[in-house]
C-alpha cells in the first residue's frame, strides 16, 4: 500500500460501504438502519433530480436566454421562451387549490405533444419495419442456408400465430384456436428467455455491489489494519 | 372554459406532432423545432409534480405523526441539503454535490436494486414449476439462456470432459437462437398489439376523449 | 387444501421435501450470497465463451470508424443499473478514445450525467485525451424525445452549454458536427424504454445508426430491433460488457464485466439447481395434485 488514498475518497468508500450494508441488512429482516438508508435513498434522489434539471436544464435553456444570451450563444435576449417558462410555471398552480386547473394547460400541451408524436413512432418504428422484418426468405437459396430458411418460417408462423392469441374478437376454436395455442407456445419461450436475461441482469447487480465491497472497502480500507491487503 | 382550453391545447398540438411528420414544409420546420424547444423547457416543470407530491405526503406524515414520520424527516432534510449544495455550491466532479451522488446516491440506489437478485432466487424455487406444457416450455427457455450467457456454468457441471467442451462450445449458439427466433416471434406479436394500442390512445387523447391526465382538479388528486 | 387427498408413503404430507418447500428463504439469499461472493474472493476465473454476434457488430463498427469521426454516446442509465452498463460504457468509450474518435455524451436520464461523468473522466485520464477536444459530456436534458428529434435538426440549439457550462460551440470537438449527418454512430446505454425512442426518432426519422447497450432484462424487448436492422448490434449486459472488453484486449482492473462473469457463472448454476430441487420438492410432495 505504498500510495496514499486521499481523505475524501477513504471518507466516501466508507459511508458507501456503510450505506450498502444499511441496505443488505433488509435481507435478514426489515429495521430501522434499512428505513433511514431508504429514506435517506429517497430524499437524495429527488434532490438530486431538482438540481442537475436546475443546472442542466432550466438555467441554459430558460435563464439564461433572458438574462445572460451571450453564455448561450444568442445575440440577444430571446423573450420567446417566456411563452414555454409561463407555461410551466403553471405547474406551480397545483399548490394552490383554488387555481389547480390552472396546472391542466402545460400537461395538456407535453400530453399533446407526446400522443401526436405516438402516433407516427407507433408506425414508422414498430409496425411497417417489424412487419417487413417478418417476411424473410423461407426457401433456401444462395445464402439462405436451410436451417435459416426453417428459422425464419418458424419466426413468421410464430408472429401470426402470437398475433391470432392477441386475437379477441372471435372465440378460439377450430384453425384460430389450435393457432392461438401455438401462439402461446412461442409466448412463453419469449417469456422463459426472458426470465434467464432477468435472472442474469439480478445477479449482475448484485456482482457489482459484493465487488465494491470486497474490492474497494475491505481489501483497500479494511485488510491492510490486519497487516492484509 | 377550464376544460376547453386545455383540450383545444392537446388536439391542436397532438394534430400538429402527428401531421408534421408527414409533410415536410418549411413552415412546419420551423415551428417544429420552436415546438420541440418549448417541449423541453415545459418538460422541465414536470418535475415540480413527483417533487411535489413527495414532498406533500412526507409533510403529512410528520405533521399526523403517523407511523415511522421520524425517517420522513430524514427523507425531507437529504432532500433539502442535497438542493442547498447542488444550487449553491456547484455540481460537477470535485464538488460535495458529486461526492454525495457517489458515495450516498449510488450505493444506496445500485444495492436497493441487488436486493432482486435474491428475490428472483428464492422466487425461482418456490413458483417455477413445470406443471404443464407452458410452464415447462418457459423452463426450458430459462434455463438453456442461463447457461448459454454463462455458458462457462457447462464447464462447472460437467468438468474438463467432451461433454463439458461441447455444451461450453455450442450452448451460445443454442440461447441466441432462441432469443433471435422463437423469442422475437412472441416479442413482435406483443409489439404490434401495443403498438396498435399506443395509437388508439394517443387518438383518443388528441380527440379529448380520454381526459383522465386533466382531471387534477380539487387539491392534485387525480 | 385437502389433506386426505395427499399421496401416503415415505414422502408423504411431513416429508423432507415438504419442509424443504416451507425452507426460510433467508437460507437461499445466504446461498446467493456465497455463490456471488466465493468466486470473487477465491479470485476464480473461467473461460468466457465466444463473443455473442450483436457485441461483435458493435464492436466491429466502431473499429471500422476513422479517426476524427464522431460517435454519441446517450448515457441513459442510472446508479441502480451501473454494473451492467457502466463497464459497458467504460469498455466502449476507451474503444472509440483509443481509435482516436470524438466521443460526443449526452443524458436523457438525469442521473446518466454524473455517470458520464465518470466514464469519460476515468478513461480520458487513463489515455490522456482531452476534454472538449477528444471528448465532452454535453449533459442532461428533459424531454426525451424532444431531445432526440431537437438534435436531429441542430444539436448546438438542444445543447447550447456542456454539463460544466461551457459554451458548446467554441469547443474543438464540435467543429463540422451540426447533426446526425455528421454523426456516425449513436450508442444509447440504457434501461428503460429510451432506446424505442431512439430508434424511433434518431434512426427511423433521421436515418442515423444506431446500437444499443442495455441491460440483460431488456434483451428480448428489443432483439426485435435487431433482427429487423433498425440497430446495428447490441450490448447484452455484464456479459456483453465483458465480451466486450475481451474484443478490446482488456484484462485486469480495467475489465470489470470479466471480473464479475465467474461469479455470475456460479449464482446461475445455484439459481438452475434451486429450480430443479423445487421442482422435485414439488412433485415429489404431491403438492401439485391439491390445486396448489
Amino acid at each position: 500500500m505504498a500510495e496514499t488514498i486521499p481523505l475524501e475518497q477513504v471518507l466516501g468508500t466508507w459511508v458507501a460501504a456503510l450505506l450498502t450494508l444499511a441496505i443488505f441488512s433488509f435481507l435478514y429482516r426489515d429495521n430501522p438502519v434499512y428505513k433511514i438508508a431508504e429514506h435517506m435513498f429517497v430524499g437524495v434522489s429527488a434532490g438530486y433530480g431538482v438540481v442537475i434539471t436546475w443546472r442542466e436544464a432550466v438555467i441554459p435553456d430558460l435563464i439564461q436566454p433572458l438574462l445572460d444570451p451571450a453564455a448561450v450563444d444568442l445575440a440577444g435576449p430571446n423573450y420567446v421562451v417566456l411563452i414555454p417558462g409561463a407555461l410551466g410555471m403553471l405547474m406551480f398552480s397545483r399548490f394552490f387549490p383554488r387555481y389547480d386547473w390552472l396546472s391542466r394547460w402545460p400537461i395538456a400541451f407535453v400530453m399533446g405533444y407526446s400522443s401526436g408524436l405516438a402516433i407516427p413512432a407507433a408506425i414508422q418504428m414498430q409496425l411497417l419495419p417489424q412487419l417487413h422484418a417478418t417476411l424473410q426468405p423461407v426457401w433456401p437459396a444462395g445464402e439462405v442456408t436451410w436451417w435459416m430458411a426453417l428459422s425464419n418460417l418458424l419466426l413468421f408462423v410464430g408472429v401470426l400465430c402470437t398475433l391470432a392469441y392477441f386475437y379477441f374478437s372471435r372465440e378460439h376454436k377450430g384453425a384460430l384456436g389450435v393457432a392461438s395455442r401455438i401462439g402461446i407456445f412461442f409466448l412463453m419461450v419469449a417469456f422463459g428467455a426472458g426470465f434467464g436475461q432477468a435472472v442474469m441482469a439480478r445477479v449482475s447487480l448484485l456482482i457489482g455491489r459484493v465487488r465494491f465491497l470486497y474490492d474497494d472497502w475491505w481489501m483497500t480500507l479494511v485488510a491492510p489494519w490486519f497487516g492484509g491487503g | 372554459m377550464r376544460l376547453q382550453i386545455p383540450l383545444a391545447i392537446t388536439f391542436l398540438i397532438g394534430l400538429f406532432m402527428a401531421v408534421q411528420f408527414f409533410v415536410p414544409h418549411e413552415v412546419f420546420q420551423y415551428s417544429f423545432e420552436s415546438l420541440l424547444a418549448w417541449v423541453r423547457i415545459v418538460g422541465a416543470f414536470a418535475l415540480v409534480l413527483g417533487i411535489g407530491s413527495l414532498l406533500r405526503t412526507h409533510w403529512d406524515k410528520i405533521r399526523r405523526r403517523r407511523r415511522d414520520w421520524p425517517y420522513s424527516i430524514v427523507t425531507i432534510v437529504s432532500f433539502l441539503a442535497m438542493c442547498v449544495i447542488g444550487i449553491g455550491f456547484g455540481h460537477e466532479p470535485g464538488t460535495v454535490f458529486y461526492w454525495v451522488f457517489e458515495n450516498i446516491q449510488v450505493p444506496l440506489d445500485a444495492t436497493m436494486f441487488s436486493l432482486l437478485a435474491f428475490f428472483i432466487a428464492s422466487a425461482a424455487f418456490r413458483t417455477f414449476r413445470a406443471r404443464s406444457t407452458e410452464a415447462t416450455l418457459l423452463l426450458v427457455a430459462a434455463v438453456v439462456v442461463m447457461l448459454g450467457r454463462v455458458p462457462s456454468a457447462l464447464i462447472v457441471s460437467f468438468g474438463d470432459t467432451a461433454v463439458g467442451h461441447y455444451l461450453h462450445a455450442n450452448m451460445p449458439d443454442v440461447s441466441e437462437w432462441i432469443m433471435n427466433f422463437p423469442t422475437v416471434a412472441g416479442k413482435r406479436g406483443i409489439i404490434f398489439g401495443v403498438a396498435l394500442g399506443a395509437i388508439a390512445t394517443a387518438l383518443r387523447v388528441i380527440l379529448g376523449i380520454e381526459r383522465s391526465h386533466l382531471g387534477g382538479g380539487g387539491g392534485g388528486g387525480q | 387444501m385437502n389433506v386426505e387427498e395427499r399421496p401416503v408413503g415415505w414422502w408423504r404430507a411431513e416429508s423432507i421435501w415438504t419442509r424443504l418447500l416451507s425452507l426460510d428463504r433467508r437460507w437461499i439469499f445466504l446461498g446467493i450470497a456465497l455463490a456471488v461472493l466465493i468466486p470473487i474472493i477465491t479470485g476464480l476465473t473461467l473461460p468466457l465463451g465466444k463473443p455473442a454476434p450483436p457485441t461483435v457488430a458493435v464492436y466491429d463498427y466502431i473499429d471500422a470508424l476513422q479517426p476524427g469521426d464522431v460517435v454519441m454516446f446517450a448515457v441513459d442509465y442510472g446508479p441502480s443499473s451501473m454494473p451492467e452498463l457502466h463497464p459497458q460504457a467504460l469498455a466502449m468509450v476507451r474503444h472509440a478514445l483509443e481509435k482516436h474518435l470524438r466521443v460526443l455524451s449526452v443524458s436523457l436520464n438525469v442521473q446518466g450525467t454524473a455517470l458520464a461523468n465518470d466514464v469519460l473522466q476515468t478513461v480520458g485520464e487513463e489515455l490522456g485525451a482531452v476534454d472538449g477536444e477528444d471528448y465532452v459530456n454535453l449533459g442532461f436534458k428533459v424531454g426525451g424525445s424532444a431531445v432526440i428529434l431537437g438534435m436531429g435538426e441542430d444539436i448546438l440549439t438542444v445543447y447550447p452549454t456542456t454539463a460544466d457550462g461551457r459554451r458548446t460551440r467554441t469547443l474543438p470537438i464540435m467543429a463540422g458536427v451540426r447533426n446526425y449527418d455528421d454523426i456516425a454512430l449513436v450508442i444509447d446505454l440504457a434501461a428503460s424504454n429510451i432506446p424505442g425512442a431512439w430508434i424511433a426518432f434518431a434512426k427511423e426519422r433521421y436515418d442515423q445508426d444506431v446500437a444499443l447497450g442495455i441491460t440483460a432484462i431488456m434483451a428480448t424487448d428489443f432483439y426485435p430491433y435487431l433482427q429487423s436492422n433498425q440497430i446495428i448490434g447490441l450490448v447484452n449486459g455484464l456479459k456483453g460488457a465483458a465480451e466486450y472488453e475481451a474484443l478490446v484486449g482488456l484484462e485486469g482492473e480495467q475489465a470489470p464485466g470479466m471480473l464479475g462473469m465467474s461469479a455470475q457463472s456460479i449464482a446461475h448454476l445455484l439459481i438452475i439447481v434451486l429450480v430443479i430441487v423445487g421442482n422435485i420438492a414439488y412433485f415429489a410432495s404431491g403438492r401439485q395434485r391439491v390445486g396448489h
